[in-house]
């Protein structure tokens, strides 16, 4: 689904991402670990093409398509979607009519939608106009909602959320990606509807409580702007939370 | 960069003192199909559907003048002085003629204006619409216009103001003074369009007592020469309340000095001043001036400017309290577009001339009390419009 070759990444010349290689496969979620300020968030906005993250060298590649420098609209158009932590708000434009651009042309009801996030009341107030962290969580996933990108990028989803709004937030991820654990609908075996239908992501998180309620299939490691470690996610948690992230200094050099 | 001034001077020597007659229509429908484009244009329905009353004056003539509800008059200034001994309680009493060189002028050549009154306890079911509309060059249209909302009333106005398509220059001098009384509402909704070398100078002055609310609407997104107006509101009564809003596009060519000021002179009286500006290349002058006079009063306002080409847009909050108690709060802004805004909308699908439309239309939307759907549709079509003429 996504390949990186070789990436490096600047911001106003200050070298942020060293020769980064990694791969998501079609249906696989990703977990990216690392302290504040490796690089993880600069990551995933050059991977959606923002501004300002300048590609020195490298490439992305998603569906089989170089993207590496396709403007924004066209990756989300392809299929990538974001959760951003920190969206700008955008006065005046109501909640619900950023859901119905987000849909494009599926169709989709944003009040249903709305009603699963329990956000039914925030769908008249201007896009992520003093939303609190909770808010701007589940705002953000109600437009992937509308969305439905075959690949989607999370940035720190559970930071700033209370024990009951994780819950439905995991809750979320778990649909958007199409693995929600569920009886397999009638006509098809649940193999044939993962193959079909699971989508990828990579997930961004600091903490790692998110794991406690998404299913991970790899975790990545970034330190001081280069992948220094590829296992299985929950390991990749325990050593962090039992030695922090001292022992990746070591394995990054 | 390009120099732009930050004031206009209008020589009144320049523009004709006389116009012709024009004969008084019956039927609106029998209006000509220009004028009656110009006049959607500002929100004025010659089919009348959904008024509750109509007055359309053509250059120095009232070509139409009715209400259609009892206990609502619209009238001539003419009829307004021979019907109501009483009127000079209210004519020239909030503004005086030597308040500046256009209020002379037009006290010295007045042609009409509008009289608008709801009576005691009448809620208007449906807005008055007047409209002041110019079609012979270099005339100077001098109106003056007086609203009473009498105790406990309710009444919108819709104010179109345009000029003839093929006018090129002109002036506009309107002297206005309304009056809000105890527990009335007075919702005024204005909107000019004009040529591109008119010089527009309203004089607006508002008085309201007790309970009292003025809403005002301005909005301006066509042409002008130039467009200078700073109406003053009083809010003297306790509790009363005032909103203004205003949304303003300049165009290259285009000159416009706009503010609101409110005198807050009653305990408990509140005002808000929101106001929108966006110049594609020409200048705005934002005005706000707040006068906390007395305590337990609450104001504020909030001014922001987009420049999307080289302009001038000058916001120019005041707040001035003059007692402990008042609690008054501006916020002003002026800049470009956040380019994080447009990514963010870029990274939904949006190309990115869709997210920056999107953007704009957001900024302009502000939340306007009262108006009517027809007129709702009509802000939008202008703000789309607007944005073709920016791409």
């Amino acid at each position: 689904m996504l390949q990186i070759e070789n990436l490096r990444v600047e911001i106003d010349g200050k070298p942020i991402l060293k020769n980064v290689n990694m791969e998501i496969p079609r249906g696989e979620t990703h977990i990216l670990f690392g302290p504040n300020g490796s690089g993880k968030t600069s990551l995933m906005m050059t991977i959606m093409g923002f501004s300002g993250y300048n590609v020195t060298h490298g490439k992305i590649i998603f569906k089989g398509e170089d993207i590496t420098y396709m403007p924004i609209h066209e990756r989300a158009r392809l299929g990538i979607g974001v959760s951003f932590q920190r969206p700008p708000t955008i006065n005046g434009l109501k909640t619900k009519d950023i859901v119905e651009i987000c849909s494009a042309n599926r169709s989709i009801t944003v009040d249903e939608l709305a009603r699963q996030l329990n956000f039914s009341d925030f769908l008249d107030r201007d896009v992520n106009h003093n939303f609190s962290g909770g808010e701007i969580k589940r705002s953000e996933l109600l437009q992937l909602m509308a969305q439905q990108p075959d690949l989607v990028l999370l940035d720190e989803p559970e930071s700033g959320v209370d024990l009951e709004t994780i819950l439905l937030i995991g809750d979320t991820i778990n649909s958007l990606l199409h693995r929600r654990i569920q009886l397999p609908q009638k006509g098809k075996s649940h193999k044939e509807v993962i193959n079909e239908e699971t989508k990828s992501a990579l997930v961004i998180t600091h903490t790692g409580h998110i794991l406690d309620y998404i299913t991970a299939d790899k975790g990545l490691v970034l330190y001081n702007g280069a992948l220094c470690c590829i296992r299985n996610a929950r390991e990749i948690l325990r050593w962090i939370r039992e030695y922090g992230y001292e022992e990746c200094i070591r394995c990054a050099n | 960069m390009r120099e732009l001034k930050n004031s206009i001077n209008v020589n009144l020597e320049n523009y004709k003192v006389d116009a012709k007659e024009h004969k008084y229509i019956d039927k609106l429908s029998r209006i000509e199909s220009e004028d009656k484009k110009k006049m959607l244009n500002v929100g004025i329905d010659t089919d009348e559907k959904n008024r509750t009353g109509t007055f359309i004056q053509k250059d120095k003539s009232v070509i139409h003048c009715k209400a259609a509800q009892d206990g609502i008059e619209v009238t001539s200034m003419t009829d307004a002085v021979r019907n109501h001994k009483w009127l000079g309680d209210y004519m020239w009493k909030s503004i005086l003629p030597d308040t500046d060189k256009f209020t002379l002028y037009a006290s010295e050549n007045p042609y009409e204006g509008y009289f608008i009154r709801s009576l005691p306890g009448i809620n208007a079911k449906d807005p008055v619409q007047s409209c002041l509309y110019i079609t012979k060059d270099g005339f100077s249209q001098n109106v003056h216009n007086i609203v009473i909302a009498e105790e406990d009333s309710n009444i919108h106005i819709i104010t179109g103001c345009a000029t003839a398509p093929h006018l090129l220059s002109g002036l506009h001098v309107g002297i206005s003074e309304f009056y809000v009384k105890r527990g009335a509402t007075l919702i005024f909704t204005m909107f000019h369009d004009w040529g591109e070398k008119v010089n527009v100078r309203p004089r607006t002055v508002i008085n309201v007592e007790e309970g009292g609310t003025i809403v005002s609407n301005y909005i301006f997104m066509g042409s002008v020469g130039s467009l200078q107006m700073y109406p003053t509101t009083y809010l003297n009564g306790k509790e009363a309340v005032a909103r203004f809003n205003s949304i303003l596009v300049a165009r290259q060519g285009s000159f416009l000095d706009v503010g609101s000021r409110v005198v807050l002179n009653a305990p408990g009286s509140r005002a808000e001043i929101i106001s929108r500006g966006i110049t594609t290349g020409g200048s705005i002058i934002a005005r706000g001036d707040l006068v906390g006079k007395a305590p337990g009063i609450k104001a504020h306002l909030e001014c922001k400017g987009l420049i999307l080409d080289e302009g001038l847009m000058h916001a120019i909050p005041e707040l001035k309290g003059f007692l402990p108690g008042v609690e008054m709060s501006h916020e002003a802004a002026v800049g470009k577009m956040d380019q994080r805004e447009i990514e963010y909308l870029m990274s939904r699908g949006l190309d990115e001339d869709e997210a920056i439309s999107t953007i704009v239309r957001g900024f302009l939307n502000v939340d306007i009390q009262g108006l009517p759907d027809s007129l709702k549709n009509k802000l939008d079509t202008l703000i789309s419009e607007t944005q073709k003429n920016m791409m």
